[in-house]
């Protein structure tokens, strides 16, 4: 029996969030360019406000048979909340920070944002929010699709800069491949079970696989782990992270990829609850694979965004490795790690916004951040902290992250795996370690001399004072939400 | 008598088709989009055949929201090979690699 108001009240925050995209839009349509400001703010509120509808059940934690809306398409349980509320920060985020970019040279021929930004980052959000709670392959694939569409414009929007260009360009293709890969697979495993919903696939797979769900498996994964940049379908990353303005790459490096990495849970732990076996050596593989090749990759870049892209890649691989631990404590050291990941990669995407010249140009190499330190020592040690934080340095919350991750897997019994991690870890501290002798030790190049504003430092001190020790003060609360949503996860109707 | 795996086959080699135009084809974009729909097709024959034979309408359902879908995503995909043409004024693919890939 199909509950209307029952449904609609648990997508309370996509239809506030539908609704103020559809209204700024035409807002956009006939202000123009001009009204771009408010739409952004307007914009945030409307994140906020979708954000303040999930408190309550976020608080006490929802789970069981009344978080399922439209007959089971959607399912809104803790972890789909948990999911939404960083989605809905990171999106904020990516909202707070481009105004000033772009303002600056560095947005090329057209100065000012567009008005389209902000709504374009809305529907992405309504998108991503739809995959987190999705309970049947149709929604997944709407939710994924929506979020996907608005990104490759997104990544596009400079229209006059051949990179951000190329970036969209880059991003559709391989976006496109991926859906289509992600799609063939749900039409198999549709065919071979006799359903979409998680449910009903997941009674169809029960058993010995045979080879067609096997492949509508592999298919699956390996769509999702192109949306989420895993290895070995992480090529894409560094061209679109390079390429695309820098207040979409850090919306890109944070908001989307929550929203995959917890469809993916979801699809592994509700669809393939089964067959645990089958998929935990892919998610495994991709995990270590991830590790290394992030760590390895980020050597030798020159592009700071290159270098946060590879990084991306390897933290995506420890967050992966808490998945493929597949209990509910690898669950939780997941979303812990996604939080953590979320407010590091905020806030050193937000640094890089505030490496300015004094024509307010934007820089982005190793080179222009020589003896950045002598320049202007706050940012300087803000991005060590960041760096350090996400090289996993204690008494970082960086640290903390892996340190949880790590626990869930020895504890699994999966030691050999966490050691590989480990050692991966350590290579990849030497490009973090990197930045410390470029804006410590080099002769300052002087370039980095523009002011800030008010927007990128507050965001700045934030994010730092998250990942800071201070930070613990919140590890609480935290492992409080990621337990319930964990648990949530695992709760099969 | 065509049974369901003639269909099978026909999507697969469909499929294979429209991922070997992606990695394989150097010359233009528009081959691009074009191979993106031909795998978008594939999946909609699937989801068609399986659905005829399992009697379940679930299928068809599906195959109409890709459809829709894959509008709105052709629709994007040349209007981003639009603006990069306008950038560029070349849309082969070997010219793509402004950043190193």
């Amino acid at each position: 029996m199909l509950d209307l108001a029952n449904s609609f009240d648990l997508i309370i925050p996509e239809l506030i969030l539908t609704g103020a995209g559809l209204l700024l839009l035409l807002v956009a349509a006939w202000g123009g360019d001009q009204l771009s400001r408010p739409i952004a703010i307007l914009a945030a509120t409307a994140l906020f406000g979708a954000g303040i509808a999930l408190v309550p059940d976020l608080h006490f934690g929802t789970d069981g048979p009344q978080t399922l809306a439209f007959n089971g398409l959607l399912r809104v349980d803790s972890f789909a909340l948990f999911a939404k509320a960083m989605i809905y920060l990171a999106a904020i985020g990516a909202l707070i920070i481009a105004p000033a970019f772009f303002a600056s040279p560095a947005a090329g021929e057209e100065r000012g944002m567009r008005a389209e930004y902000p709504i374009l980052i809305i529907f992405a959000s309504v998108g991503m929010s739809i995959m987190v709670s999705a309970s049947d392959f149709m929604a997944l694939y709407l939710g994924l699709e929506l979020n996907s569409l608005a990104a490759y414009v997104l990544a596009a929007i400079l229209r006059k800069d051949d990179r951000s260009a190329e970036a969209g360009l880059k991003y559709f293709v391989l976006g496109a491949l991926a859906s289509g890969i992600l799609l063939y697979g749900m039409s198999l495993l549709y065919g071979f079970t006799g359903g979409t919903d998680f449910a009903t696939v997941r009674a169809g797979l029960e058993g010995d696989l045979a080879y067609g769900p096997l492949f509508g498996l592999i298919f699956v994964m390996a769509g999702l782990a192109f949306k989420i940049a895993a290895v070995p379908f992480h090529m894409w990353t560094p061209d679109v992270y390079e390429g695309a303005p820098t207040p979409v790459t850090a919306f890109f490096a944070t908001a989307p990829k929550v929203a995959a990495v917890a469809l993916t849970a979801r699809v592994v732990f509700d669809v393939f609850g089964g067959q645990v076996l089958a998929w935990q050596q892919i998610v495994m593989f991709a995990a270590l694979a991830s590790i290394v090749f992030g760590a390895l990759g980020a050597i030798g870049q020159e592009n700071l965004k290159r270098l946060l892209a590879y990084s991306s890649i390897n933290n995506v691989g420890f967050i992966l490795l808490g998945l493929a631990v597949a209990d509910q404590a690898g669950a939780s050291a997941m979303l812990i790690y996604l939080f953590i990941y979320v407010a590091m990669s905020l806030g050193s995407f937000t640094a890089l916004l505030m490496l300015r010249g004094d024509d307010g140009d934007l820089f982005e190499t190793f080179g222009d951040i020589k003896g950045l330190a002598v320049t202007q020592p706050a940012l300087a040690w803000c991005l060590l902290l960041f760096m350090f934080s996400l090289a996993g340095i204690p008494p970082l919350l960086g640290f903390y992250s892996k340190f949880v991750v790590f626990q869930a897997t020895v504890e699994a019994g999966l030691v050999v795996f966490a050691a590989i991690a480990i050692a991966a870890s350590v290579i990849g501290a030497f490009y973090y370690i990197k930045f410390v002798k470029v804006m410590f030790f080099d002769e300052p190049a002087e370039l980095v001399t523009g002011k800030s504003g008010m927007a990128h430092w507050v965001l700045l001190a934030l994010t730092a004072l998250i990942i800071s020790p201070l930070g613990y003060l919140l590890t609480p609360s935290l492992t409080d939400l990621a337990d319930k949503a964990a648990r949530s996860l695992f709760f099969t109707i | 008598m065509i049974g369901i795996e003639h269909y099978l086959v026909v999507g697969a080699i469909l499929f294979v088709l429209g991922v070997l135009g992606i990695f394989i084809n150097r010359k233009n974009v528009i081959v691009i989009l074009m191979s993106v729909e031909l795998i978008l097709l594939s999946v909609n024959i699937n989801l068609v055949a399986f659905s005829a034979f399992m009697n379940d309408l679930t299928g068809q359902i599906f195959a109409m929201m890709v459809l829709t879908v894959a509008a709105a995503e052709a629709a994007i995909g040349l209007a981003i090979l639009v603006i990069y043409y306008r950038g560029r004024g070349t849309i082969a693919v070997d010219d793509v690699n402004q950043m190193k890939g």
